[in-house]
Formats: C-alpha cells, sequence, structure tokens
C-alpha cells in the first residue's frame, strides 16, 4: 500500500497540483471556528480533510503559522490518524473493512471486484482522481459485512455485484445518496438525520434496551438527590465498567468528585474499535437520549459541567443525528443551564470525533487525542479521575455503562442487583457476529454460557469463540460451559463465532496480529515490535518451515509485552498465546517434527539480488 | 498520586529505605546507589515511559521506575531473573529493529544503548534482524539525523524547543513505522547550543553535529573508562539512605 505521508516530494506531486490558493482562505476559517485553540487541533484538521479530502503541505505550513506551533507538532497527530492524509485520496475514497469477519463473509471477492471496476490497486487512486481504494480495521459492521465506508457514508453486505453497481453510478457522476439502491436501514437509520442503509439487528432486549424509555426521568429524580446520594446508588448497584475493563464505575465517580479542583469532565467513550463490536453504534443510533441522559447524571453526580462524547470517525454517518439530539436536550433543560430547574446543574454536551486508531478507545488515549494530539496512552499515574482532560479531574466511561446508570436510577439498585450474578450485577450488551443465523445486538445478564449464546444466535458446527474481540480469549468446544462474567469470561461485548470451515492459525490469529501491529502507537518498544516478531513466526509455522521451538519461543517471546504501557500492548500477544493454548494441535499439524531448527534461510532467495547483479544463475547442487 | 513530599518507608529488593513520597522510583533507587537502567529517561524532565527498560515490579505488577512515583509501603523488586531477561529482550529489541553498526559510529564509547549491550553481555540477539531500510536527514547545517541509530526514546522531542516553545522534533506515523522528524522550518532558530543540547541528550548516535567528530579518541571515552551504572553503584551513601 503506498503510503499516505510520502516521505519525497516526488511522490507528492497529485498533491502539489491540486493545491489552490483559495485554499488558505477555506482553512483560515475552520481555524477561526476553533478559536485558534490548538487543542482542537483534531476539530480543525477533520474539517480540513472533509472539505478537501486531504490536507497538503501547505495547509499544513497554514496550520502552523495561524497556530503558532510547529510544522513537526501538526504532523504527528495528522500521521497518525489512519483516516488524515496528505495526498488526495479521489473523489470518493473507499475505505473496506478488513477485519476476520469481513473475510468470512466474502471480503475478498469484494476487493477484487472494486479494484476491476475502479481500475486501480488498492492503496492507489484511479487515474482520472475520481475513486480510492484503501483498507481499514473493523467499522463495526460486523453482523452486516462485507461493508465499506465512501465518503464517511456506509455500504454494508456488499457483494460483486452491487459493487459493480455503486462504482458504475459514482462513474455516471451520480450522487453518493442515489447509488443508495437497496433502501435505507430499521428503526432512526431511516430518519433524515442519518439516512442509512446501517441495520440495527437488535436481537434480544433486555431492561437498558427495553421500550418506553422516557428522556428526563432520571434527571428528575436526581435533582432531588445530593450528588453523594447518586453516587451511593451507582456503587450500591455494583455495576463496572461495560467497556470491557471492568472497573466499578461508583468508585470512578468517586474518586472523581473527591479529587481537587472546579473544573471536571464526563467524557463518554463511544471509540468501540474492538474488532466485532458494535453494540454501541446501535445505542448512538436508537438510544442517543439515554445516553446523553446518563452522561449529564455523572456530571452531576461527580460536579462536572462539561460533557464530551467521543465518537470514533467511522460513526460519522450519525452526526447530524446525535447533533439534533443534543440541540433537543438543550431546549428540553435536559442539558444547558439550571437543568430541571436545578439551581447551578449546568451540563452540555460537545462531540469530538475521532479519525481512526484503535488505540484511542484506551481511556488516557482517547483524552489526549480530544486534546488534539497523537493517540498515545498516557503514563499512570496520574489516573484520568485526578488528572485527565487538560490536565483536569476526567470521568471517562462507555456508552453502555452511562445508559444502564439511567436505568438504575430510574428503577433502583437493588432491582439491579437483583440481575446477574452476584460479582457481575446487571445485564451486557453483546455484539455477535460471525458463523451463526442471527449476528446482531443481544442483551442478556451476566453468567450466561457460551453455550446458550451459541443456542440464541443459531450457530452450529462450532469450533471456537472469540470472546472480547482480538483482544480477548479464543475459546473451544471445550470450555463453552464457561459463563461470561468478570469473574470467568469477561468481555466488553463481542462474540466471533467460527465454524469448522475456518482456518484459525491463518484466517484468525494472522489477522488479529496484523490488526495490532497496524494499530499500535509504537511508543513502547515492546508493543512496536514483538507482535511483528510474532508475525514472522506464524509465517513461518503456515508456510510449513516452523519446528516446535518455533511455538515455545512465541509463547516466551509474548511474556516480554507484559511491560508494555497500556492495555493494547499487553493483550496483543492474546490471540497466540489463547490459540496455543486452546489449538495446540492445530500448530503440531503445521510444523516439522524431528527437526531442531529450521533457520528459514533460502539460499535461492538470498543470492538472487547478487546474481540478478552479474547475471548468474546460481547452481544449487 | 499525592506530591506532599512526606517521608514514607518502601521496600527495594527486600532493603527498608525511606523516601519522600511522589519522588520517581527511578530517582529513589539512584539515590540509594541501586542503578535501574533506563535508555528515555533524563533526570528533570517529565519522564515517558517509553523504552520500558526500567520496567520493575511494584506490589508484584510490572511499571516503568521512571514514571511511577513512591508510596508508603510499595514492595519494588529491580533485579529478579525475568526482570534481568526481560530488560536484555528489550536491548535486543532495539538491537534488530535499527541498524546499530558500532564500529562505525561516532557515539561508540559514548553510547548508552550499546553500553548497556556490554552491561547485559549481549551476544546474539534472541529475534530475527530486520535490516530495515532507513534514510539519514542532513538537511539540517547544524545536525544530522541517523534514523538508521533511533531507538525512538522521545528524548530529543521532550527536551529540545526553540525561543517560543515550539518544537524542533516530533513523532512522525506510528506503530513499527514510527520515526522522529525534525521541524526544518525553523532551522534558523536552532542555534549551535540547541544544537549541542540536541546531541548530548540523544542516548546513541542517531544525532550528530557536522562538522565535528572524535574529539574524544576511541578508547577514552565515557563508558570505555567505566562501564554504565557504576557511576551510580559508586555514588557514596545518601543522607536517607538505607536503614
Amino acid at each position: 500500500m503506498k503510503d499516505l505521508f510520502p516521505d519525497t516530494a516526488d511522490e507528492l506531486e497529485i498533491g502539489e497540483i491540486a493545491y489552490q490558493d483559495t485554499m488558505i482562505d477555506t482553512v483560515n476559517a475552520i481555524i477561526k471556528k476553533y478559536d485558534h485553540n490548538p487543542t482542537r487541533l483534531m476539530d480543525i484538521l477533520i474539517d480540513t480533510q472533509s472539505e478537501f479530502g486531504y490536507i497538503p503541505p501547505p495547509i499544513v505550513a497554514q496550520i502552523s503559522r495561524t497556530l503558532n506551533i510547529s510544522i513537526v507538532d501538526i504532523e504527528q497527530t495528522l500521521s497518525f490518524y489512519h483516516f488524515f492524509s496528505a495526498k488526495p485520496t479521489g473523489k470518493y475514497t473507499i475505505y473496506l473493512n478488513n477485519s476476520v469477519i469481513a473475510n468470512m463473509m466474502g471480503r475478498e471477492e469484494v476487493a477484487r471486484t472494486l479494484e476491476r471496476e475502479a481500475g486501480c490497486k488498492f492503496g492507489d487512486v484511479s487515474a482520472d482522481g475520481l475513486i480510492g481504494l484503501f483498507s481499514t480495521s473493523c467499522i463495526g459492521m460486523s453482523d452486516q459485512e462485507p461493508a465499506a465506508l465512501i465518503n464517511g457514508k456506509v455500504f454494508t453486505r456488499l457483494t460483486p455485484f452491487r459493487v459493480k453497481e455503486i462504482i458504475r453510478d459514482l462513474k455516471a457522476g451520480k450522487r453518493l445518496d442515489e447509488a443508495v439502491v437497496e433502501g435505507l436501514g430499521d428503526g432512526a437509520n431511516a430518519q433524515p438525520e442519518i439516512r442509512s442503509m446501517v441495520q440495527n439487528n437488535i436481537r434480544k432486549k433486555g431492561p437498558i434496551l427495553a421500550d418506553g424509555y422516557k428522556a428526563g426521568e432520571a434527571l428528575k429524580k436526581i435533582v432531588k438527590m445530593k450528588p453523594e446520594d447518586v453516587i451511593a446508588e451507582v456503587k450500591l448497584s455494583n455495576i463496572r465498567g461495560r467497556g470491557g475493563a471492568g472497573f466499578p464505575t461508583g468508585m470512578k465517580w468517586e474518586i472523581c468528585r473527591n479529587a481537587p479542583g472546579e473544573e471536571k469532565y464526563i467524557f463518554c467513550n463511544a471509540d468501540e474499535g474492538e474488532p466485532g463490536t458494535f453494540k454501541d453504534r446501535v445505542i448512538l443510533t436508537e438510544y442517543p437520549k439515554m445516553l446523553m441522559e446518563g452522561m449529564a447524571v455523572a456530571g452531576y453526580a461527580v460536579g462536572a459541567k462539561k460533557g464530551i462524547l467521543y465518537v470514533r470517525y467511522e460513526y460519522t454517518y450519525l452526526q447530524q443525528h446525535l447533533e439534533s439530539i443534543i440541540e433537543g436536550g438543550r431546549k428540553k433543560n435536559y442539558l444547558g443551564k439550571n437543568i430541571c430547574g436545578k439551581e447551578g446543574f449546568d451540563f452540555d454536551i460537545r462531540i469530538q470525533f475521532g479519525a481512526g486508531a484503535y488505540v484511542c478507545g484506551e481511556e488516557s488515549a482517547l483524552i489526549e487525542s480530544a486534546e488534539g494530539k497523537r493517540g498515545e496512552p498516557r503514563d499512570r499515574p496520574p489516573f484520568p479521575v485526578e488528572s485527565g482532560y487538560l490536565e483536569k479531574p476526567t470521568i471517562v466511561n462507555n456508552v453502555e455503562t452511562l445508559c444502564s446508570i439511567v436505568k438504575i436510577i430510574n428503577h433502583g439498585a437493588p432491582w439491579y442487583r437483583s440481575m446477574g450474578t452476584k460479582e457481575s450485577s446487571g445485564t451486557k450488551l453483546l455484539s455477535i457476529s460471525g458463523d451463526c443465523k442471527y449476528p446482531g445486538v443481544y442483551e442478556i445478564e451476566w453468567g450466561f454460557s457460551v453455550n446458550d449464546v451459541l443456542e440464541m444466535v443459531g450457530a452450529s458446527d462450532v469450533q471456537a469463540v472469540q470472546v472480547g474481540g482480538p483482544s480477548g480469549t479464543l475459546i473451544g468446544p471445550n470450555e463453552f460451559n464457561r459463563t461470561l462474567s468478570y469473574t470467568d469470561l469477561s468481555t466488553g461485548g463481542s462474540l466471533i463465532i467460527f465454524d469448522k470451515r475456518r482456518d484459525l492459525l491463518k484466517d484468525v490469529v494472522m489477522n488479529f496480529l496484523n490488526f495490532f501491529i497496524d494499530e499500535s502507537c509504537g511508543s513502547c518498544s515492546t508493543c512496536r515490535n514483538i507482535p511483528v516478531f510474532l508475525r514472522q513466526k506464524l509465517e513461518k509455522i503456515l508456510n510449513a518451515r516452523g519446528v516446535q521451538k518455533d511455538i515455545e519461543e512465541m509463547l516466551e517471546w509474548s511474556k516480554i509485552l507484559k511491560a508494555s504501557r497500556c492495555g493494547l500492548g499487553l493483550t496483543a500477544a492474546n490471540p497466540v498465546v489463547t490459540s496455543i493454548k486452546n489449538f495446540r494441535s492445530l500448530y503440531d499439524k503445521k510444523i516439522q517434527h524431528g527437526k531442531d531448527y529450521d533457520s528459514n534461510f533460502d539460499m535461492l532467495i538470498a543470492v538472487k539480488e547478487s546474481c540478478d547483479a552479474v547475471g548468474r544463475v546460481p547452481q544449487m547442487s | 498520586m499525592s506530591t506532599n513530599g512526606s517521608v514514607i518507608r518502601i521496600i527495594i529488593d527486600g532493603k527498608e529505605y525511606l523516601s519522600r513520597s511522589g519522588v520517581y522510583l527511578i530517582d529513589v533507587a539512584r539515590e540509594n546507589r541501586i542503578f535501574i537502567p533506563t535508555l528515555c529517561n533524563i533526570s528533570g524532565v517529565k519522564p515517558r515511559g517509553a523504552c520500558r527498560m526500567c520496567t520493575v515490579s511494584v506490589n508484584g505488577r510490572y511499571m516503568t521506575a521512571c514514571t511511577t512515583p513512591v508510596s508508603e509501603g510499595m514492595e519494588i523488586k529491580t533485579n529478579t531473573p525475568d526482570l534481568h531477561d526481560l530488560r536484555k529482550a528489550i536491548l535486543e529489541i532495539m538491537f534488530v529493529e535499527g541498524n546499530h553498526i558500532c564500529p562505525v559510529c561516532e557515539k561508540s564509547g559514548n553510547c548508552d544503548l550499546q553500553a548497556l549491550a556490554y552491561r547485559f553481555q549481549i551476544l546474539v540477539p534472541r529475534f530475527p534482524y530486520s535490516f530495515p531500510k532507513r534514510t539519514i536527514d542532513a538537511e539540517n547545517p547544524l545536525l544530522v539525523k541517523d534514523h538508521n541509530r533511533c531507538i525512538l526514546c522521545k528524548r530529543c522531542i521532550r527536551t529540545i524547543k526553540d525561543e517560543q516553545g515550539r518544537s524542533f522534533f516530533a513523532f512522525r506515523k506510528r506503530g513499527h513505522k514510527l520515526e522522529i522528524s525534525i521541524a526544518h522550518h525553523l532551522k534558523d532558530h536552532l542555534n549551535k547550543e540547541i544544537a549541542q543540547r540536541a546531541v548530548d541528550v540523544c542516548p546513541t548516535g542517531a544525532l550528530l553535529k557536522k562538522e565535528s567528530g572524535y574529539n574524544i579518541p576511541i578508547s577514552e571515552r565515557k563508558y570505555e573508562r567505566t562501564p554504565i551504572g557504576s557511576e551510580i553503584e559508586s555514588l557514596k551513601q545518601s543522607v536517607i539512605g538505607d536503614q
């Protein structure tokens, strides 16, 4: 794939030609919109990219001059995020998901058709500049793959036939809206603010997703309570973070409330980047009022007046929808000043979009990103609850956690604790995808076994289940009696099902390793390199060159990642480690037995360059 | 984490020490003549925990000593066999990740990476060499940036700014494509004194001054006279030293 951040001027040629002086006025207006505030660099870059389709060096220089920060400090952010580009990426930029599920659902054929119809390879732009083809990590559509983003608009369930139609329409000069021929999705997806073909696929509703939610009920209740009592109720409910890490929410709120300082922030983490997860997308689509009410409740409880909803770039198609919900909340006085008539209860929300980086789901990386920087996780301590956004005490909660809180306030902590298990109270939204009849979102009580789940979703002939996405665990049938809970199989909600047709090592483990390699921020020496070494080993094994020692070394080398700073590095070897643990026979089948080592050395390849240079034919005896 | 500076007790490698709360663990260790190797830390500059060399076990968890403030009752292990091997592995990672050819490097003998490799007795790295194709950026009139030798420790990024606080150095890209870029548009602000500081903070030969070299002859250089770490391990006992 061509580099979107070229090193040489030659590669920049297209950019230089397309660049025009009028762009400067546009970018100046964008910078002004954000009050010349360098901490809003993400928004400035997102708007610039959206305006021009790319951000060429003269524009970077202009932003640098206007904000009086170094060009390299703009480039460090610009080059970090997947969806920014320094050169044109086509009038229509197509990002085709390359997740394991997309591959299982026929991505390869779709990709080849795209290349043929567009007339360019992936990583490139067609000669007429009309279409650019790129790959991207999971875009949160695992229940309707293969899927792609075209100029931010989502196209799901792609087939070679559909692709031909879409490219034909784009070549004919049709607008993207007109290229949608298969109708709109269910629920709010069909509303004018979204108008998307995305499907919600809500398959099982529980108390969070239940019908009959009335916005504002929880707010009207808490304004009669002391903030401390709100926190006490949350603590009593025993709810833990639903993003995957499982930190007790009430405790987080309490520490933040007690942290010194007047200015505090509530972040909602809607970065949802773990491949196979999409339940937050459904909440953002169908239950955004509940989410924002949850943020306001958190604001009241900890004494924060500002909330930031951090949404992954892949969900920008929901922007208008979310903004209109915020505006509606203000009109109803559920946001704004003196909320629900309570003197001094002020809280408002702004949306911060990401620009393509899985690591930004880590709470301190998310905060860095919202400050306009690279999404590099911070060193802790200090934790965000003490020093977070702009060094102020900050709460970062998952979308589902905040929605659950609204229900806890409405129905009480004892009601919530009556569901789930002793240690894991309440319910969990699952994003289920892969080989099953009914992929989609299911709300279950904690304590469900994997077997129950498989029966529920219509999965048969199951070889393995990836619980918790690539950073989680790959388990086989002998563990399907395990239960989903914080004390057994802890999960942020992603379950990917593989039936017996799938090649777990080649299709799954390799895909996950590539994912972690692409998404590492690179700051830690360990996370930047070890997954690359593991990939080399796995390649060797898949090429039938591996020996026993390679498997042992993979396990040994994986341990080095335990010295990494954040969850990404700490879990990046999980696909390798859990597949070796639970599917050892697959590795054993691929390696050479009775051999101590195979250096992978190939004489023909080793001497090829010199032979080519002197015109010799290598003589292999 | 409170940095109130109250006197606390901590245990390092089984021995009890007094310290002030909030001081970074690596500094407490140094004061007490315990050498914890590091490549990215510089005293007095906000730490970053980039190289992971100073990883220690704090109450059974791996933490970087350069970013962890000490607090009451902490139990720290700095040099178990596992930690020793971990650090050795990290050093090996750095050697195979870049192109470190010590015999042709001006920094040889003054290089922290090389000195630590000697201390850890590295012979052949366990990982495969990647021999990456990297460039040398010689556009600046005073400095040469050799990406082959860069270990991405962020020292230059964190310390070298111009008079308006603007960065001369920054990260670019991410993951295994990560590199450091130089702000060529600020070259008029990068004077000789700043250039010298940049060279001095670089733990390897990735930043070198133009038009001079080998001012100190080979065999008389810093780590050729005293091995790395010995300057700490031979320090006099500190005032709040071991009990």
